[in-house]
């Protein structure tokens, strides 16, 4: 039997198990269902509602899903969604405000925290996550309506076997292992997965299923999987000259053309796993005695996101596109130590015109001959 | 203070122009804030809704339609006239509708091939919406309006706030909402990245590709910013989605195809085709 610490082995024919046991501990479970072409986050209770037997295939600017009739749970390896919508909420009601005689007063619509069981997240979810909790909770500012939703989530990963055109994890090294961050972390085998825990909760949970022992030639065999798909990425971005070679980048022709495809629609900044921009939106009633105060996802590529008192910073598509690849790779670094990019590749997957930031990065970071030599010039284009 | 009854209520009229009557019917289906909604305005002229047609003028106007006759362009004249604040609704006031794909048509030719008298028949060759005739105060966009977004601008009128409504693409509130990307998933030439938002990304919600009923987003006519990239989604449909250049037009030409940028990226395939 499988002791806490332990690798455990659970047959593929057994997987109920997993959910049952969950469901047992009040758990409401959420994992991959195939919707609309690609997979999405939903309340599920049977392992037939997840994505058995298909396969993503994701290149920039397209994804397919196609069954290959194997009994693979976790095949797919991912949707638009990474963890976000489940902390940061797309919509977030703040406050109800009511106007009173002597002005006006707030009350806090926190959500309640619930207790959510995720099933396949992958490391790079897992790292967008981390990156998220160091935003919104660790902070000077812990942000309750986050930490509620966080609160809850018990995290079960799956880590890769199989990389996708657009991953590039193994560059950023946040994949393709889950190393932390994770309750429990399941490897896909041949007939069987291995299961880890990483918490607490999931040494209990784990001790609960009562599965044997995973042998050390399945653990090897596992790693020797989970290594293949590490080497075979064929996407890549070399940080190792960031921040300053993006920030020496700055008047570099190469945002011209990308601005040229750009088509400013937000679409990378909503599938990252990192963006936590966001706006606030209020909605009165008629008589203007009520309004619901309420945190919305906005994005950088917005005209309003640059406006500032009567003038915005960023009219261009190019000065978007730059203000959010510098942020993103350089800034970001020196912002909160480390990269805001993980490298699940959904930006370039779910860019409608598929721009790859592996690509531009390196165009970016090629001398050019037009390149000017005056550094933050004011730009042509001036709003 | 904003409280309506201690005050005069505005007095709100409905006119109607070239138009379908949806956006007015969208009026009628803000069914629970009726009641509110009598309370704070003085409805006195809607034939839509009530046959009491009070003369102006009028605090609010709002108008849905397009000017399509030479009786109509005299008439929104005297009907900017009677409004303090005039309002368009809809993609007919604000772009000239659907039925502006006339005016890349032949008028005479129509009328030749669907009345049995065209000489009976007094229309301009064009469709052109309220703007290009009267200074318009607010425009609302979308093939109906959404009715939220009337509310709000009343709602905000009433309260003497300056009227605002998002200009955002569609593609943001599709991926706030959780839907799957058309273009992506399934290759549909989808105008969301291009549209303004304002529809609540009904269309991919459904799994069909948006056709553009808001209108250009940020920086069509009226509006701050610069125009949304119509050349570069133009090229991918052709390119990536293997669109032939007439199929690329008409995407773009369509209930707000005569709307700049769409209007521009619609003969630019012309031209290629």
């Amino acid at each position: 039997m499988a002791m806490a610490g332990e690798i455990g082995v659970l047959p593929r024919g057994d997987f109920q198990r997993l959910l049952d046991a969950l469901n047992a501990k009040g758990y409401r479970i959420v994992g991959p269902t195939v919707r609309e072409g690609s997979v999405v986050w939903e309340t599920i209770s049977s392992v037939f509602e997840l994505p058995i037997g298909w396969r993503d295939q994701q290149e920039p600017g397209r994804y397919r899903l196609e069954q290959t009739g194997s009994p693979e749970i976790f095949g797919v390896v991912h949707g638009p969604q990474s963890l976000k919508p489940f902390v940061f909420a797309p919509r977030e009601p703040l406050l109800q405000i009511e106007r009173s005689k002597d002005g006006f007063a707030t009350h806090p619509t926190l959500p309640q925290s619930e207790k959510v069981a995720i099933i396949g997240a992958r490391a790079c979810d897992l790292a967008g996550l981390a990156t998220q909790d160091q935003i919104f909770l660790n902070g000077a500012y812990r942000d309750p309506y986050y930490a509620a939703r966080r609160e809850g989530l018990f995290l079960v990963a799956v880590n890769c076997t199989r990389a996708l055109n657009t991953c590039f994890c193994a560059s950023m090294e946040t994949g393709p292992r889950a190393k932390h961050g994770f309750d429990l972390a399941l490897t896909e085998l041949d007939d069987q997965l291995l299961i880890e825990a990483g918490s607490e909760a999931g040494r209990d949970l784990l001790s609960n299923l009562c599965l044997s022992r995973g042998s050390e030639q399945l653990s090897a065999e596992a790693a020797t999987r989970v290594d293949a798909c590490a080497q075979s990425q064929v996407r890549r971005l070399d940080h190792s000259r960031l921040p300053q070679a993006l920030y020496d980048a700055h008047e570099h022709p190469r945002w011209d053309e990308v601005a040229g495809r750009c088509l400013a629609c937000t679409n990378c900044t909503m599938v990252c796993p990192t963006c936590f921009c966001h706006t606030v939106e209020e909605t009165p009633d008629l008589s203007y005695q009520h309004t619901t105060h309420a945190r919305l996802w906005d994005s950088c590529f917005t005209q309003e996101h640059g406006y500032i008192h009567g003038k915005n910073m960023r009219p261009t598509i190019k000065d978007r596109y730059r203000m959010w690849l510098t942020h993103k790779l350089a800034s970001w670094i020196d912002q909160f130590g480390a990269s805001g990019c993980v490298g699940c590749g959904r930006c370039i997957t779910w860019c409608p015109v598929g721009i790859d930031l592996t690509e531009e990065l390196p165009a970016l970071l090629t001398p050019s001959e037009q390149q000017s030599t005056t550094s933050r010039r004011p730009e042509a284009a001036g709003g | 203070m904003s409280n309506p009854e201690l005050r005069q209520r505005p007095r709100l009229a409905v006119i109607k122009f070239a138009s379908c009557d949806g956006c007015q019917l969208s009026i009628l289906n803000l069914e629970d804030d009726l009641l509110a909604l009598g309370q704070a305005l003085d409805i006195a002229y809607f034939p839509e809704a009530s046959s009491a047609m009070n003369a102006g003028p009028y605090d609010i106007v709002l108008v849905e339609g397009s000017i399509t006759t030479a009786e109509d362009a005299h008439r929104i004249l005297s009907v900017r006239q009677q409004a303090k604040v005039l309002i368009t609704i809809g993609a007919c006031a604000t772009a000239g509708g659907i039925q502006a794909l006339r005016n890349w048509g032949d008028i005479e030719a129509f009328k030749q091939a669907v009345y049995p008298r065209p000489d009976y028949i007094q229309s301009l060759s064009t469709s052109t919406p309220i703007s290009e005739h009267v200074h318009v105060d607010f425009e609302l966009w979308g093939c109906p309006i959404e009715k939220g977004q009337l509310l709000r601008v009343i709602t905000d009128l009433v309260a003497g706030v300056q009227l605002h409504l998002p200009a955002d693409s569609v593609c943001l509130e599709c991926k706030r909402r959780g839907n799957v990307c058309v273009v992506v998933a399934k290759g549909m030439p989808c105008l969301g990245p291009v549209t303004r938002t304002g529809c609540g990304a009904i269309c991919p919600a459904m799994g069909r590709d948006c056709y553009g009923c808001f209108g250009p987003s940020e920086g069509a006519r009226k509006g701050p910013g610069l125009p949304p990239n119509t050349a570069s989604l133009a090229r991918h449909f052709h390119e990536g989605l293997q669109l032939i250049p007439v199929e690329v037009l008409r995407r773009f030409r369509g209930i707000n195809g005569a709307v700049d940028p769409f209007r521009n990226e619609s003969t630019v395939w012309e031209n290629k085709g």
